[in-house]
């Protein structure tokens, strides 16, 4: 009963097409914009809002955008990549190439660029899709990552000579907006992920994201009813990237500040593959899902034992955050391999329904 | 012999050597990939696993025969209980959701590891004081008098057990009952199961192989480099040499982790420097890129896989 869509005639065809038919959905995302748009400012609980910006929301934020990428490519196309962190390594030292060489360039066209040149490195990798697919993609795509990981490495031009290697963000900046402090960083991230999921979705259900679909569920009948796999595989690789290298640029200028090429190491690949897992293959909510788990649960197992008064050591709680988070995986996989998607198709199942069990 | 040629002779040994040290890990992987059709993630925390659990029974007084026998124990209780609460919930689904699974068992594996031991790295030494035998890591003499030539004697014995193992591998999978039954269960675990294979049993006995195997490169790989986290990154190591040999083939994963390790070591000598170096990481992976483009199948693999 809480759930009830009973009623709700479309009268018009863009009413029957839009992005989320339901009102309830609808209030719902309305509701979640909200609140992360007033969290910053009304942050109820008395805890740090600078911390809480800094140290949840952006994270979120970010790895929601890279997973959303990853999962275009994983869950829609269904080409297994562990190429994520390369490209989010690409997207971020582009952008700071970008943004050292054209100093006057706005900060969003630098990161859009930053992107595109992403894009560009996963055509190039998304190559060998064509002929291969599955888990030995896979294993292509992981050349990929090692291979980036080693350019951005021992490739100075990239990092401007540095002796370091460490890339320092340059100013962001635009129209004369200077964003630095945790705020207007929050709202920075928020305006560009709000924008790229909205492109997103429109792009899963469109033309595009249908002819992705047909070649995750059976690639040879995709290309006998006309849909050419050349194009549609890269662009699917392309977007993907673009997507990546977004949120790596982000990663490193507006989350970090400072990064070293090895902050983009493959357990950020398998981190971002968890959470498009764990949230739901071939689903944007369960993109932004899977982050929210990856963020919360360290923060939970930190200080969950606090609350009960338990204090446990650093390196007890660093190895039993690993246990825990390997452990519900498997158990996640067990109970709904599809996810945390699947488990709020079921619970909006349940509430059309409630209080009556069937 | 001239200087050059002795050089070019020790990097092109020394690779190879290397590249043992990598088809030890590598027949974990076929083992169970064979037998289940998994791809095991989880096999290198199974190394770091292992070999952590020998080297601090070795520092608690153990004798190194005694230390085998007990880790042997442990990791066969941990199999099975791999197969009760992982395998058997997720028998028939896909393969891809298995593997995931697999990755999370790498990481549960990990924190475990480290929890119940610690997260330093520690010597490990191939000797047994009652027994009398010891292995050290050193080059053996006459070879170094008479040729010139530095060999050490545990990549000897290393190429040995990894001869050995192959041998013995092929014959089981080949010539027995359960081997037999585990190549069912690979192709279809449904199948298996219809026609009386006992799935349950076959997977948990798969895994304390694995683990067993995962045990001789731990100590073989812990001699050389010291018992540490980093074994654990050898599970990504090992994916080039089953590419190239193929998944499914005990004699690939070793001719693959020889091809690895010599032509790794060789680019990066004798092209590395063009390119400023630490080329080893990302080159195997090239390398079996271009060979699966070309034979997707890998050298001895089944011709199974499907094009797109």
């Amino acid at each position: 009963m809480l759930f009830r869509e009973a009623g709700q005639f479309k009268t018009d065809y863009a009413a029957d097409q839009s992005v989320l038919p339901l009102r309830e959905d609808r209030w719902f995302v309305w509701f979640a914009l909200a609140f992360a748009a007033l969290f910053p400012a009304f942050f109820p609980f008395g805890i740090d809002n600078d911390y809480v910006m800094t140290a949840i929301m952006l994270p979120f934020m970010i790895y929601a955008m890279a997973a959303i990428g990853l999962n275009l490519l994983v869950g829609y196309t269904g080409l297994v990549s562990l190429g994520t962190a390369g490209f989010m390594s690409i997207g971020a030292f582009a952008s700071y190439k970008i943004a050292t060489s054209f100093e006057f360039l706005n900060v969003v066209v630098v990161f859009i660029l930053g992107g595109g040149v992403a894009a560009l490195i996963g055509i190039a990798f998304g190559l060998p899709s064509l002929r291969i697919k599955g888990f030995y993609l896979a294993v292509t795509t992981l050349a990929a990552h090692f291979f980036i990981e080693w350019l951005t490495t021992s490739w100075g031009w990239l990092s401007n000579y540095a002796s370091s290697g460490v890339i320092v963000s340059p100013p962001l900046e635009m129209f004369g907006w200077s964003i630095d402090t945790p705020v207007e960083k929050h709202f920075f991230t928020l305006g560009i992920l709000v924008a790229f999921t909205i492109i997103a979705r429109n792009l899963v259900r469109g033309r595009l994201g249908r002819s992705w679909m047909a070649i995750r569920d059976m690639d040879v009948a995709a290309e006998v009813i006309g849909i050419p796999m050349l194009k549609t595989k890269l662009l699917a690789f392309a977007i993907s990237s673009f997507y990546c290298g977004m949120a790596g640029a982000l990663w490193a200028f507006v989350n970090l500040g400072a990064v070293e090429p090895q902050a983009f190491d493959i357990n950020l690949a398998f981190t971002i593959l968890f959470m498009v897992i764990i949230g739901g293959l071939g689903s944007i909510p369960g993109s932004f899902m899977g982050a929210l788990f990856f963020v919360c649960t360290p923060l939970v197992l930190a200080n969950g034992p606090a609350l009960f008064g338990i204090v446990l050591p650093q390196h007890v709680l660093t190895n039993l955050e690993f246990m825990v988070f390997g452990g519900l995986i498997i158990f996640f996989l067990i109970v709904e391999p599809h996810g945390f998607a699947r488990l709020w198709e079921l619970t909006k199942e349940k509430l059309r329904l409630w209080p009556f069990p069937h | 012999m001239s200087e050059t040629v002795l050089f070019a002779l020790e990097a092109g040994l020394n690779g190879l050597t290397v590249g043992i040290m990598y088809s030890l890990v590598a027949l974990g992987f076929v083992l169970i990939f064979k037998a289940s059709g998994i791809f095991n993630f989880a096999q290198g925390a199974l190394v770091f696993f292992a070999g952590l659990t020998f080297v601090r029974f070795l520092e608690m007084g153990v004798n190194f025969t005694l230390a085998v026998l007990i880790t042997t124990a442990i990791i066969m209780i941990f199999a099975v209980l791999i197969e009760m609460f992982v395998l058997r919930k997720l028998v028939n689904q896909e393969l891809i959701i298995l593997f995931m699974a697999t990755i999370g068992l790498n990481f549960f594996i990990e924190g475990l590891t480290e929890l119940v031991w610690d997260s330093n790295s520690h010597a490990l030494n191939i000797e047994d004081k009652t027994l009398g035998f010891a292995v050290p890591d050193a080059g053996i003499d006459w070879i170094w008098d008479n040729i010139g030539l530095g060999i050490n004697q545990i990549d000897v014995v290393a190429t040995i057990v990894a001869i050995l193992m192959l041998i013995g591998l092929t014959l089981f999978f080949n010539k027995t009952r359960v081997g037999r039954a585990l190549r069912a269960v690979a192709d279809d675990h449904q199948a298996a199961m219809s026609v009386g294979i006992p799935l349950q049993t076959i997977w948990a006995v798969t895994w304390a192989f694995a683990g067993l195997i995962a045990l001789v490169a731990a100590i073989f790989w812990g001699s050389k480099v010291g018992v540490q986290f980093s074994l654990s990154q050898l599970a990504l190591k090992a994916l080039p040499v089953l590419i190239i040999g193929g998944f499914d083939s005990i004699a690939g994963a070793v001719v693959g982790g020889l091809i690895i390790g010599f032509s790794e070591n060789m680019f990066e000598i004798y092209a590395g420097e063009f390119i400023g170096g630490g080329t080893t990481n990302w080159f195997p992976y090239a390398l079996a890129t271009v060979f699966l483009l070309f034979r997707p199948q890998g050298l001895f693999g089944l011709k199974i896989i499907e094009r797109v």
